[in-house]
């Protein structure tokens, strides 16, 4: 298959990109590894930021103060700058945000944000805008190829330029590759790896990050992982933060109220997390909002409670604990959202870092940055010229072989399944919301164990079609290479800044105003920190 | 305490069998097949990712009923199956390609310009997470494999009640769509999200007779006088 722009990822950033660069006359195959809707972006619930003209500076002040030093102005200015644009571009697609009793777009609160500047969509803001979206690149004959899994991105190794990728067909089992002018990789985030404690669906395992590292690319700030105050605590299903925009409260076991539950995320985790380590219970309280507000505001949550924690969130208080939920890391973009060290490769929405979150995310800023920066990667993509002819590449030949390798060479003596969980587990307790040297370098020592067994585990389904068995695997590999680098960053980081914090080191340290950036050289890692500009 | 899951694999034979598997009791039936392909069998195959009944990708027939299995906790001897009127292909993974393609066919998108303050009349159509239960539940299917099904009409109902410009969505839903309806409701059952397909597509219906269209039963019905003879 060839096309001129090849979108990897079908959220709303993807999307967004597609429907962009297909306006502009381009070429548009937009993969995806499962069917397109499938994203997380379906999940998020609270809002999207768009700031009125008089409060433009004062959004892009609460982003950068959020950032903690490791925000850029110029990309906040820019995502800030377009909001109300990115907005009414989604209105116009039909996407029905809330009115208030004036008939007018409702707003609400997210804690870290000077005005209220949230719109939403009761709380499904997320998934009216993906399926928005979807509709629209129906109309526009954007073509999808679903169920594809992302391998490796293919290269012109003279100039370093993208060409496309090769990908697993799951329907069929083949590996096959996509060449492309230009390639926009939206694969999501890697809040996944912490297996079991996220609220993030399945097969958030960073795949673009790791297929670019892999491919020459630069990875950078991957310490940096959001912790969400609110997730259920035996399924670490997402309660929105919009229960406590709205009022609800944080209450621990004595019922006693110990944060101010509007601070940034970081903070309420930090906050939680002292309180669970002093064995008490934390719970979320909006019993006091009644249940037919409850209804009408949350009902998402009303619904999952029950099903979750066979609890009525409208008489109950809701158990609760912090989890994996946003990664601002991500793949090194520069103000072009091009991808360091590489050509013609673009990286948007949240397996990206474009400075714009920095430290620590502010809620409503993320369905923001998919869509405005969706449009803006659609746009480079389309606008760059690419260099090289398609040559013979020997990246499928090696793909295909590795696949082989995977069924018949790989002995399946070790259950990664098994692995999967434990690494999400130490993951969690040690390079979670508290974090300290010892903890961080007994995860390296027991993910580099894993590296090293990995030919050790394997396949127990030998079919060709539809097994998902090997994705869970590569997964898992990919899984193995994004953890390395975060685990990297968290313990290279002697400091404390937005969501890493390091009881070692509480204080923020300025000469750590800086990213960590990763990259390979003959497949090993390699890190340093590089000054903020 | 087990569950029955019907295994499909086109490779093998016989193609479909009937496999048993322990109920994980407190789980949800997605957490099951989880715990069923990490610890029991790793080639059970089904559908799955935001384990929070948004994404739409886990629906399967319960009993018969189409269910989502991230919201739905498996009883004692549940019969589990892949949705129906789809093409299965393997295990609990169904097409959905053929349905999603329902959404073009129906034009169900965007045309003219917006009408927000009608956006709280399509509330509860926009929460559409696409996962089919509807189309599965819909007994049209079996005698009419090309109807569009309740989820484009709901959807193309959405667009309607929110757009200037109509007619392209009313023009594409008068073959095998708002009449070939039985209004049964059981596409309103089956909805995890509360919509009410059968609703929006009689509000369509009125639409398309606004829009000059007529019932296709009215006018192939006979009422034993024809007024058009001898005049």
């Amino acid at each position: 298959m060839v096309t001129d722009v090849l979108i990897i990822g079908s959220g709303g950033a993807g999307l967004s990109a597609a429907l962009r660069a297909k306006e502009l006359g381009a070429d548009v195959i937009v993969a995806t590894k499962t069917l397109p809707t499938n994203a997380n972006t379906c999940m998020a619930q609270g809002g999207f930021n768009a700031s009125s003209n008089e409060d433009i500076q004062t959004h892009i002040d609460d982003t950068l103060k959020s950032s903690r030093g490791l925000g850029s102005s110029t990309m906040i200015d820019l995502m800030c700058k377009s909001s109300k644009a990115s907005l009414d571009w989604l209105i116009n697609l039909g996407v029905p945000f809330s009115l208030d009793s004036n008939g007018d777009l409702a707003t609400r609160f997210m804690g870290g944000s000077t005005n209220k500047r949230t719109y939403y969509a009761e709380d499904y803001t997320g998934l009216k805008i993906l399926q928005g979206l979807y509709d629209e690149s129906l109309k526009r004959d954007i073509h999808f190829i679903a169920n594809r899994y992302l391998l490796n991105l293919i290269i012109d190794e003279e100039n370093n330029e993208v060409n496309g990728a090769t990908f697993l067909d799951i329907n069929s089992g083949d590996v096959e590759e996509v060449r492309a002018k230009s390639v926009i990789i939206a694969t999501g985030g890697y809040s996944g790896i912490y297996n079991g404690f996220t609220t993030n669906g399945f097969g958030s395992t960073g795949d673009g990050i790791a297929a670019v590292v892999r491919a020459g690319g630069v990875a950078s700030d991957l310490e940096f992982i959001q912790f969400h105050p609110t997730a259920l605590k035996k399924s670490s299903i997402l309660i929105s933060e919009a229960a406590r925009g709205e009022g609800g409260y944080l209450v621990n076991s004595d019922g006693v109220r110990f944060v101010d539950e509007l601070l940034p995320r970081d903070e309420v985790s930090r906050a939680i997390a002292k309180e669970l380590s002093q064995n008490k219970e934390v719970f979320l309280d909006v019993r006091h909002l009644g249940s037919e507000k409850l209804s009408h505001l949350l009902p998402q949550e009303l619904k999952l409670c029950k099903i979750h924690e066979h609890i009525d969130m409208a008489n109950e208080l809701i158990p609760i604990k912090s989890v994996a939920h946003y990664t601002m890391g991500g793949i090194e973009v520069d103000q072009k959202l091009q991808v360091g060290g590489l050509k013609g490769c673009f990286a948007v929405g949240e397996c990206s870092n474009a400075h714009i979150h920095g430290a620590n995310r502010l809620g409503g800023n993320s369905l923001l940055e998919i869509i405005s920066m969706g449009l803006v990667a659609g746009e480079n993509a389309v606008n760059y010229e690419s260099k090289s002819e398609f040559k013979e590449n020997s990246q499928l030949a090696k793909d295909i072989a590795f696949i082989s390798a995977v069924y018949n060479n790989f002995t399946n003596q070790i259950n990664f399944y098994e692995k999967r969980e434990f690494l999400g587990k130490i993951l969690y307790h040690n390079a979670g919301v508290i974090r300290n040297d010892t903890g961080l370098k007994g995860v390296l020592a027991a993910l580099r164990q894993m590296q090293r067994e990995f030919t050790f585990m394997g396949i127990s389904d030998k079919s060709k079609e539809f097994n998902t068995n090997l994705i869970d695997f590569i997964e898992f590999g990919n899984a193995l290479e994004v953890a390395e680098m975060l685990l990297v960053g968290a313990l290279h980081r002697n400091e404390s800044r937005g969501a890493h914090f390091r009881e070692d080191f509480p204080e923020l340290n300025d000469t750590f105003q800086s990213h960590s950036i990763f990259w390979k050289e003959d497949g090993v890692l390699c890190a340093q920190f590089k000054d903020v500009k | 305490m087990k569950i029955t899951i019907k295994r499909f694999d086109k490779r093998k034979e016989p193609q479909s069998i009937d496999m048993s598997y322990p109920i994980f009791e407190g789980l949800t039936l997605l957490e099951n097949f989880i715990k069923i392909k990490t610890t029991i069998d790793p080639t059970l195959v089904f559908n799955g990712v935001c384990r929070s009944g948004v994404c739409g990708s886990c629906s399967v027939m319960v009993n018969g009923k189409a269910k989502l299995a991230c919201s739905y906790k498996p009883k004692d001897g549940d019969y589990i199956e892949p949705l129906s009127y789809h093409e299965v292909q393997r295990d609990l993974i169904v097409d959905k390609k053929k349905t999603h393609n329902t959404l073009k066919t129906s034009h169900a998108v965007m045309y003219g310009d917006v009408i927000v303050e009608n956006f709280p009349k399509v509330t509860v159509q926009s929460d559409c997470i696409l996962c089919n239960s509807c189309f599965a539940s819909c007994p049209v299917m079996a005698v009419n494999e090309n109807f569009l099904g309740p989820f484009a009409l709901s959807r193309v109902y959405k667009y309607t009640a929110i757009s200037s410009d109509s007619k392209t969505s009313i023009d594409a839903i008068q073959q095998n769509g708002v009449w070939d309806c039985t209004l049964c409701g059981e596409c309103t059952l089956a909805c995890p999200q509360g919509i009410d397909p059968k609703m929006d597509i009689m509000n369509l219906r009125s639409k398309s007779v606004q829009s000059g269209y007529m019932d296709p039963n009215m006018q192939n019905m006979s009422f034993g006088l024809d007024f058009t003879q001898g005049f």
